[in-house]
């Protein structure tokens, strides 16, 4: 998961965040969380896609998938075939 | 119109890695740091404690460290959402950007880089920012047009419900930008808001 | 100065039809303008429904008269402009002072694209030629120059406003006696830029639009221009006008880069801004030209600022981007025309496809063409990214 946190990090810009601060089950979107917003959702999928090769083409998924860095890495677990 | 009606409050310039507000010269840089490493620099500087900012596009970045700079140590609260608006102008429109986002299309398109390729977004980020709701305008000229700067915000001021306006030009283009960016209200200064004025503090770099 | 100013003829050009006249009669027939792309190369091709124009760039310059190279955004902007223009009756342009003030937000980005396929291909074998009308601004000043418009020229870009924001200023100019005219609107082609962005922000429906409903999934892009030619109390006096610009606001919703505010604020104050500066009361607008993209976002933030400012009685409605797609920069100008013709015929647009009530909202919209209408005021909301919100009211002369 320190992993998937860097990446995450990465896609979303995120220069005043490091990967130890980002709770394994901390909510990625809500403000107490890091409040990420709909653009980063998109950007998620960005990532899912270039570095476990994961397509989501429904957006209504991502809050499911997206609710934290551990249902995150749980969902690319269930998810991965091929990886990028 | 009656170009005596509107004042200049504040002015900031940032150009050539220098930032000046009211003319005078508050931080510089070294003039061959990029211009990335340079607005982020002047975030640390005159700001921090707002992430978002990362996330912009240069653009952005640039309008919203002038506004930065402009606003600080001014009381908001004396005016209401909708009375604050924003007239910003420049010659590139976001083609810096545009051509950024093209680049990742080979790839992964990023939706990030996509959303800051229109050049009022700008206008959005500050506006987010100091939680402003008047009205918005944003043009795209071969220059700096002083002339329509002075007298569209004197005519702005003077017909709508805006008390104060946000006025100036944000340029970006690759490694080249300038931004010149105003407070202007009804209150009187020793400065009315008249072309020549506008253009003096334009031309100050 | 003038007191009022009238809106005194209008051109369209759009994905249902090369002029006004055409476009009337695909809402007649309920024949919307999204297909399969025939013009535009893209991968999406077979994925995505657009509203182009229906004609290639050789038939576009030759209406427009320009060489056939030069944008297709500067080729819709012109045909829809002289017919805007012819359509006033004021007759040579030169005898009045007059502007010119077009929005649009991708400029000359269907050449840059062909400059950077043959770029890519070899890096010599761009024609540079393509890219020096990338600019928007470049788009305007062709056309103005092709028109013989020498007083005022200007380019607004504030992105799916840009067209009503241009109506806005054209106004100003004239009730500050700068000009006696304006054309004033927008114009924005298909490219590939946009289609690619509208798909990675994956607001994109992949069927025919659905404004307004309960269903809707996203928008369909579109392609075209439109201006309205507006004159001063003096001018008015020689013509016979359509209506009047009565009203308008632009406000910004302060929210987020793209998304509208959950409870519409920014569309609220720019329709209540707009109502306060007309002086009239929310019952008296007798019909709304929506925003209305069909995306899940903008449709129920529209709708709920529409309940909040309009309730208990609300106006006919409907979103003619159900027909048209979403033509970007030029919607603004594009409803401004088909609004300002509302009034002057009593017509209103069906909003097409509309099947299930969104359950929101307390109102739908209408799903019929019909004419005869008594239409005192007509209501235009044009809503673009980057928070910026504005609304348009034409009444009755």
């Amino acid at each position: 998961m320190t992993d998937l946190k860097a990446q995450i990090i990465e896609q979303l810009n995120l220069q005043e965040v490091t990967p130890e601060s980002i709770g394994d089950d901390q909510p990625l979107f809500s403000k107490e969380g890091l409040g990420l917003d709909s653009i980063d959702a998109l950007e998620l999928i960005v990532l899912l896609k270039q570095h476990y090769n994961i397509s989501i083409t429904n957006p209504e998924e991502g809050p499911k998938i997206f609710q934290s860095v551990r249902t995150m890495a749980e969902y690319i677990t269930a998810n991965q075939t091929v990886k990028a | 119109m009656n170009s005596e009606l509107a004042y200049i409050t504040g002015s900031v310039v940032i150009a050539e890695h220098q930032v000046l507000k009211n003319g005078e010269l508050l931080w510089e840089q070294d003039r061959n740091a990029d211009l990335n490493a340079f607005l982020r620099a002047a975030y640390d500087q005159f700001s921090g404690h707002y992430p978002k900012f990362h996330k912009m596009d240069a653009l952005s970045k640039l309008g919203w460290l002038a506004a930065e700079v402009l606003l600080k140590d001014i009381d908001n609260s004396a005016f209401q959402p909708e009375e604050t608006g924003l007239l910003l102008s420049n010659r590139s429109s976001s083609l810096d950007t545009d051509v950024k986002y093209f680049e990742t299309v080979k790839e992964f398109a990023s939706p990030a880089l996509f959303v800051y390729t229109l050049p009022n977004i700008v206008m959005g980020e500050i506006s987010i920012r100091h939680g402003f709701k008047g009205e918005n305008t944003f043009f795209v000229s071969e220059r700096f047009d002083a002339e329509l700067m002075s007298a569209y915000a004197t005519q702005l001021l003077a017909t709508t419900p805006l008390k104060r306006c946000l006025c100036g030009w944000v340029e970006v283009m690759d490694q080249q930008y300038e931004t010149a960016m105003f407070l202007v209200s009804n209150e009187p200064t020793a400065q009315p808001l008249t072309a020549g004025n506008l253009n003096a503090i334009y031309q100050i770099k | 100065m003038s007191e009022k100013v009238w809106i005194a003829g209008g051109g369209v050009i759009s994905g249902i039809g090369l002029n006004l006249r055409a476009c009337l009669q695909s809402f007649r027939d309920n024949q919307p303008g999204m297909t399969a792309m025939k013009y535009l190369s893209s991968v999406h091709h077979a994925t995505f429904p657009v509203a182009e124009v229906k004609a290639d760039n050789a038939t576009l310059a030759e209406m427009a008269g320009m060489p056939e190279e030069i944008s297709r955004t500067a080729l819709l902007s012109m045909i829809a402009a002289r017919e805007a223009w012819e359509s006033s009756g004021l007759g040579d342009i030169s005898r009045y002072r007059v502007g010119f003030v077009s929005g649009n937000t991708v400029g000359g980005m269907d050449k840059t694209e062909d400059f950077f396929a043959g770029y890519l291909k070899a890096p010599n074998g761009g024609r540079l030629r393509q890219v020096v009308h990338h600019e928007c601004g470049s788009i305007t000043e062709l056309v103005a120059d092709m028109l013989g418009i020498r007083h005022h020229i200007a380019t607004i870009s504030t992105a799916c406003s840009s067209g009503a924001n241009a109506l806005m200023y054209g106004s100003r100019l004239i009730r500050s006696n700068q000009l006696d005219v304006v054309i004033a609107g927008g114009t924005d082609s298909l490219t590939r830029f946009t289609l690619n962005g509208f798909n990675t922000l994956m607001i994109l429906d992949q069927e025919a639009c659905r404004p307004f409903d309960e269903t809707r999934v996203g928008l369909n892009l579109g392609e075209g221009a439109g201006y309205v030619v507006m004159v001063s109390d003096s001018l008015a006096a020689q013509v016979q006008p359509w209506c009047r610009l009565s009203g308008f606001a632009n406000a910004n919703d302060a929210y987020h880069q793209t998304a509208s505010s959950p409870d519409g604020i920014g569309n609220y104050l720019a329709m209540k801004g707009a109502l306060d500066r007309s002086g009239l009361q929310p019952q008296q607008i007798g019909y709304i030209n929506l925003h209305g993209t069909g995306t899940q976002n903008n449709d129920v933030a529209e709708g709920t600022a529409i309940s909040k400012l309009f309730a208990p009685t609300y106006p006919l409605m409907s979103s003619t981007k159900s027909f048209t797609g979403h033509t970007l920069g030029a919607s603004g100008g594009i409803e401004a025309v088909f609004s300002a013709l509302s009034v002057k015929e009593g017509i209103v647009y069906p909003n097409a496809r509309f099947q299930h009530q969104m359950k929101e909202l307390p109102f739908a919209p209408e799903t019929e063409w019909s004419e005869g209408h008594d239409l005192q005021h007509v209501m235009s909301n044009s809503f673009g990214f980057g928070g910026n919100c504005s609304s348009l009211i034409f009444s009755k002369v």
